[in-house]
């Protein structure tokens, strides 16, 4: 049915000229493609050293999300906030708090080969803060609170056959420790960096990963801490020019522990990959939070988190975000959550959240889910003789398996293959 | 010698319109060695039929039965009936994460078996079933169907059907989705368990081109849930020329 439009009497949907000249959807500009101008809130800028913006409500865009070094922009967390609603206060209280270091975690390079340098930074001192700029009040307070950071490099050009294993350990439980790493891999560099938690503590531990142009980066955060520790930390990653980043976080042990993990890019043509792995037993609260932050054009990302849990009261949280700027076109997503609840009165959360201000993009996609097995999986084991409690091993064990198989160090991959059999042995799988 | 029995076979599933019969009253016999080909339009049950076999528990069967040398099958679990001897090669094979092929492979076999393959020989069996089948070896190492294309799946379908040696197979529409290359391929394997070992298999399809590779004794024409006629192989030319018309009811204009 044509509507001819006159001068006077052109037809308006909501204020908005329609017809059928002009085809407008109201909030996105002629093509359709980009949100018209007016809808976009003004330039986001992070806090450099030091600098902070204004504070703005928290469950908005996460790019509106407050970001800075400094103390005095958070509050502490009375739990009716969007990012800590989920989270045992009480007991993440010992980390929240602006308070000194107790007894410290004793970080160690197992080897320092060539290409390979390791030095501590004060508070200014570059590169610490380059890459890293809190986003809560649990890492504002961890990075306040660390006097000298630990400077891991490695030169341009270096490619490391074996990985650089870093082994963190809590001293004294319930004792507080602040710590922050800087990780750098230079350009053209091939670095896989294993950071293997154990022991004990109140840590609040932050990392910031410094990837130069064609750089191939692999960091593995291990979670292997003692049943009564707490792990709160803000593990972040800016990626040079067509560098490529893997983050695999494993977490296996600790009472309770809340990471951040966030990537942003300084160029184009980069790909990260984000994984994690989280097996919660009675009692544990494991939360990850993912932060995939396009700000600009032609890169890639991927985020795959699973998680099983068995016992009263486990309990999980995974919230990923992606934000996909106006100025991100040719932007390449995905992030997706699956867990696995193999007894009764565990809980899982699954958040994804996606946020996408420009249409010219290769994809964008997120998924989420959380239950027992999958039916079709436990039929096509079993229709070749497999009996059921064994095609569900197998099916519980391939679920894990999938992130291990991503970590691509067999020492790692065979010690974590050990844990995850006494976990199910719990629990007679 | 072994007798796979289907008598007055109903089945039923659950839709969201209610409970729907699929099966109105199927009845077959297969001997071990016989090839019988099922054919048919879309929606006939050809694949209720394989799937109720094998045991898929989204079918409910609602009366006949199915019997094995005189024992209920409709009574096994799905991993009994794999022992007992029944294999269904699927039309659409699911992607197991994390589970390797050669994991898979011998945890299958050793189920079926009742006892765990010789490491030696079996790793020899399982490279040289691939080679056959044109398999690249490295698929060993790959999860369960993960990435495999259309073709990649149907062929290890028949890969495990000849690693496992069934008394029985079930090929649902095994063909969909082949070339020319990959049809020869799977059929010679078809034909291979046939000879070796006296497999009697049920042959789903929708099209007669594979049975110029594998030549059925019997050819079962399904439509609307029952077996509509039943014939020799020169049904299946018969099919080839007029299509499935005479079977269907004639539309109201």
């Amino acid at each position: 049915m044509t509507n001819p439009a006159s001068a006077e009497q052109a037809e308006k949907v909501e204020g908005v000229e329609v017809g059928e000249a002009r085809i407008t959807i109201p909030g996105m500009s002629e093509e359709g493609e980009n949100l018209a101008t007016a809808h976009v809130e003004t330039e986001h800028t992070h806090g450099g050293l030091g600098e902070s913006t204004t504070k703005s409500k928290s469950g908005g865009s996460r790019a509106d999300r407050t970001t800075s070094l400094s103390v005095a922009d958070f509050d502490v967390p009375t739990g009716r906030e969007e990012e800590w609603r989920f989270s045992p206060l009480k007991k993440l209280g010992r980390v929240l708090s602006d308070a000194a270091t107790q007894t410290p975690v004793t970080l160690k390079l197992r080897k320092t080969p060539d290409g390979v340098t390791q030095e501590s930074l004060a508070h200014a001192q570059s590169p610490r803060g380059t890459v890293f700029s809190a986003a809560d009040r649990a890492a504002v307070v961890g990075y306040s609170q660390t006097e000298q950071a630990d400077y891991i490099k490695v030169a341009a050009d270096t490619e490391l056959s074996d990985p650089l294993f870093i082994d963190i350990t809590g001293e004294a439980a319930g004792h507080r420790a602040n710590g922050h790493l800087v990780l750098e891999a230079g350009t053209h560099s091939k670095v896989v960096f294993v950071l293997e938690h154990r022991g004990s503590a109140d840590a609040n531990l932050n990392v910031e990963v410094i990837i130069r142009d064609g750089a191939d980066v692999t960091v593995v955060s291990l979670q292997r801490w003692a049943e009564d520790a707490i792990h709160v930390g803000q593990q972040d990653a800016e990626l040079g020019r067509d560098a490529k980043y893997k983050h695999v976080s494993v977490t296996l042990g600790g009472e309770v522990v809340r990471l951040n993990s966030n990537v942003r890019y300084a160029a184009e043509g980069a790909e990260a990959s984000m994984y994690g792995l989280y097996f919660a037993d009675a009692g544990q609260h494991l939360e990850h939070r993912s932060f995939v932050d396009h700000n600009s054009p032609r890169n890639t990302s991927n985020v795959l988190y699973k998680g099983a849990l068995q016992g009263q009261d486990a309990r999980t949280v995974w919230v990923g975000d992606v934000l996909i700027r106006k100025a991100a076109e040719g932007t390449d997503s995905y992030e997706k959550n699956q867990n696995l609840i193999l007894t009764d009165g565990a809980r899982a959360d699954s958040i994804p959240n996606l946020e996408i201000e420009t249409g010219l993009i290769e994809g964008a996609g997120h998924a989420s889910s959380t239950g027992r097995f999958d039916e079709n999986h436990l039929f096509y084991l079993m229709a070749r003789g497999i009996p059921e409690k064994e095609a569900r091993q197998l099916v519980v064990r391939g679920f894990l398996n999938e992130i291990i198989q991503a970590i691509g160090v067999e020492s790692i991959e065979d010690s974590l293959h050990e844990d995850l059999e006494k976990e199910l042995e719990m629990v007679g799988f | 010698m072994s007798t796979l029995e289907i008598k007055d076979l109903h089945v039923s599933i659950e839709t969201e319109q209610g409970v729907k019969e699929i099966l109105k009253g199927v009845t077959l016999t297969i001997k071990s060695g016989e090839i019988h080909a099922i054919m048919g339009p879309n929606g006939s049950g050809k694949s209720t039929l394989a799937s109720t076999i094998a045991g898929h528990p989204r079918y409910n069967v609602t009366s006949g039965t199915i019997t094995l040398d005189g024992v209920n099958v409709l009574d096994m679990a799905v991993d009994e009936r794999a022992r007992a001897g029944l294999f269904l090669a699927m039309q659409y094979p699911v992607e197991v994460p994390g589970v390797t092929m050669t994991n898979f492979l011998r945890t299958a076999k050793t189920a079926i078996d009742g006892e765990a393959p010789k490491l030696r020989t079996w790793a020899k069996d399982v490279r040289s079933a691939m080679e056959k089948l044109k398999i690249d070896a490295d698929f060993a190492n790959r999860n369960v169907n993960e990435g495999f294309s259309g073709g990649e799946k149907k062929r290890v379908e028949i890969l495990q059907m000849e690693l496992f040696k069934p008394k029985f197979a079930v090929l649902d529409e095994t063909d969909s989705g082949l070339d020319i290359d990959a049809l020869r391929v799977v059929s010679e394997g078809v034909n291979r368990a046939h000879a070796e070992n006296d497999m009697g298999t049920l042959l789903i399809t929708h099209y007669t081109r594979i049975l110029n590779y594998i030549t059925p004794q019997f050819v079962h024409v399904f439509v609307d849930g029952r077996v509509a006629e039943q014939g020799g192989p020169e049904l299946a030319d018969e099919l080839e020329a007029n299509g499935y018309d005479r079977f269907l009811a004639p539309v109201q204009a």
